[in-house]
């Protein structure tokens, strides 16, 4: 696979991130735009309506969060609340301490994409760069980690952190989870650095670099943009990610903002606006990630790693 | 396989001055990590699954019994029929329908409508991706809602009492509302990938076709189908992968119920070890589940490489 192949690949994941940029085709043909007839607009009307079914339940969650119980059983779900009412985004934020889960995700997301990352980028150096003897095999064994399911690691993980006294911590989802994502980073970045142009590390190396300053001072700075691609990843994977701090996170004060809505579809049901307030409260965060992080992921797309 | 085949032997001695081998301390932290974290807990998982132990004493050795028992196991065989159900909600029908969808986005909509209004349809597909599967399961399982859910008072609504359905509580029907919210999630991925992919193929090719009097349909099926056939793999290989994998949104829709009517694999490995604690009899699913995912990964990767133009040939 080549870089630029892979990269975009990553890019969409089917754990959730965001879109490279607009590959617009702009691809000019004579006259193309004048033919647009009755067929065009069918096709387009069919694929807007298709479009906005998608995004319905986003709209729904939106207008419902904000709706009185009241009103919700008076007319129904559809309805525009005609009065902005923030009791069951409250009652939700603050019943389930949506501040500390938010605080958690947060850390545990940010640790997670940084240690990663740094391990990634040393196992690629040495399999990219240092083109390690039977290396193939070695990322064959690290994409073991990719494909494996959580569910024949999680209880032998259970114990294990149970006898290190890292059940329930952040220090050990954090250290766990780390590990798995790293393994497609290694991947990644080992493809990238693969293709790291010779004459650049024969030049550090004849002016008398070490390996430690080659990887400081030169493959660092220059696969910075895949680098922040990959954070930006491994920061939405383990935002998203469920499995693991379900099981390895029991206690309500170190939960994950995915854990606690997962948890709580269980409950609520009577009250009909709360699972749409609730909802709410886990797409807000999303959105932002998608706002914020959408430049860093087209620039790193767009430069498709060093090449 | 390693040899530096551009540089003669005597430049390449001069220019290493240091021992090639000391790469291998870089690879140290993350061999580590994976010895600890995937290699030593899947060999206690095997070692599980040859026990009986309810997590809690010692494991009594019993052999393959566990595996001979799943063989028999009833609940076993219809989680492995509800993934190949999900197979086709994430990977087959989400591809298919991706394909299509991006073909239309890319050389349809936009040079006629302006890859404005491409780009625009194409975000809107995505947006179901951006959800933690989570979030994503709590808002469908409240428009499921069989009293005042919103498809239910939909139909309704609309004079349709009859079309009201207990989405998730009705045993024949569960299965197919959980599908249709992973069709849900995974349709923008799909597309997504296939827009970039088609942003590769050289526009020369639908032109030429064009100019032969080739329909859209026509230069869909002989142009972009085969030139997406590298993206079509990718994709099938890492939605199947996860499909098989499936657990947050049985667990935040149905938890496998009602009955086992929407039980998979993951999920019942998850309610051996934690709620049944038969921790043994739940690391044998798990670990034939394993077993499974790799080979099926496996599978499709040489199906890939050996279809496509494959890895580069710098020894990878």
């Amino acid at each position: 696979m080549t870089v630029d192949k892979l990269t975009r690949n990553a890019v969409a994941s089917p754990d959730g991130s965001v879109p490279p940029a607009p590959s617009a085709p702009l691809r000019q043909r004579g006259g193309a735009r004048t033919r647009r007839r009755v067929s065009g607009w069918v096709v387009l009307i069919t694929l807007s309506v298709v479009a906005l079914l998608m995004i319905f339940p986003f709209w729904i969650a939106l207008i419902n969060g904000f709706k009185p119980a009241g009103e919700y059983i008076q007319s129904g779900p559809i309805s525009i609340p005609t009065e902005l009412d923030f009791s069951a985004l409250v009652d939700f934020w603050r019943g389930v301490d949506f501040n500390r889960k938010l605080l958690n995700s947060v850390v545990i997301s940010g640790s997670v994409a940084l240690i990663a990352a740094a391990l990634s980028l040393l196992s690629a150096f040495a399999i990219g760069i240092g083109k390690l003897r039977g290396r193939v095999w070695i990322l064959a064994v690290f994409m073991v980690a990719f494909t494996i399911p959580q569910e024949a690691l999680v209880y032998p993980l259970f114990v294990l952190t149970r006898d290190l006294g890292l059940y329930d911590t952040l220090t050990g989802i954090i250290i766990i989870l780390a590990v798995l994502q790293s393994a497609f980073g290694t991947y990644m970045l080992s493809s990238v650095l693969g293709a790291f142009p010779k004459e650049v590390l024969e030049a550090a190396r004849l002016d008398g670099a070490s390996r430690r300053q080659i990887l400081g001072r030169v493959v660092l700075p220059l696969t910075r943009p895949t680098l922040s691609v990959l954070v930006t990843f491994f920061f939405i994977w383990t935002w998203n990610d469920f499995f693991l701090p379900l099981i390895l996170l029991p206690s309500a004060k170190n939960q994950t903002v995915s854990v606690s809505l997962g948890a709580l579809s269980g409950q609520y049901t009577s009250d009909p606006t709360a699972l749409a307030a609730a909802s709410l409260a886990g797409i807000l965060p999303a959105l932002v990630f998608f706002l914020i992080f959408q430049r860093t992921l087209m620039r790193g797309v767009n430069l498709g790693a060093i090449k | 396989m390693t040899s530096l085949p551009s540089m003669s032997a005597r430049a390449r001695r001069s220019l290493t001055t240091e021992r090639p081998s000391g790469y291998w301390w870089y690879i140290v932290p993350g061999a580590l990590g994976f010895l600890a974290v995937v290699l030593v807990p899947f060999g206690m998982n095997i070692f599980y699954s040859l026990t009986a132990w309810s997590g809690v004493g010692d494991p009594q050795f019993v052999g393959l019994d566990n595996y001979a028992q799943l063989m028999g196991d009833a609940t076993f065989w219809t989680s492995f029929r509800n993934s190949a159900f999900f197979v086709v909600a994430m990977a087959i029908f989400p591809t298919a329908i991706g394909v299509l969808v991006a073909a239309v986005l890319f050389d349809f909509i936009a040079p006629r409508f302006g890859a404005r209004t491409s780009s625009l349809l194409r975000a809107l597909f995505y947006l179901p991706q951006i959800l933690p599967i989570a979030v994503a399961g709590v808002l469908w399982k409240w428009m499921y809602q069989p009293e005042y859910g919103i498809i239910n008072t939909l139909f309704s609504s609309v004079g349709l009492d009859g079309l009201r359905q207990n989405w998730l509580g009705d045993s024949d029907l569960a299965i197919y509302s959980v599908m249709n919210v992973l069709i849900w999630l995974q349709i923008g991925y799909t597309v997504v990938l296939f827009m970039a992919g088609l942003s590769r193929v050289d526009p020369a090719l639908h032109e030429a076709a064009e100019l032969d009097g080739a329909g859209w349909w026509q230069r869909f099926r002989m142009i972009t189908l085969v030139q997406l056939r590298p993206e079509i793999a990718v994709v099938l290989i890492t939605t199947s992968v996860a499909a098989l994998k499936v657990f947050a949104p049985i667990f935040v829709l149905t938890r496998g119920g009602p009955g086992t009517s929407t039980i998979v694999p993951a999920y019942f490995s998850f309610s051996n070890f934690f709620t049944t604690t038969r921790v043994g009899y739940g690391a044998a699913v798990a670990t034939v589940l394993a077993l499974l995912v790799t080979i099926i990964a496996v599978a499709l990767l040489r199906y890939q490489t050996r279809t496509t133009e494959g890895f580069d040939d710098d020894g990878r």
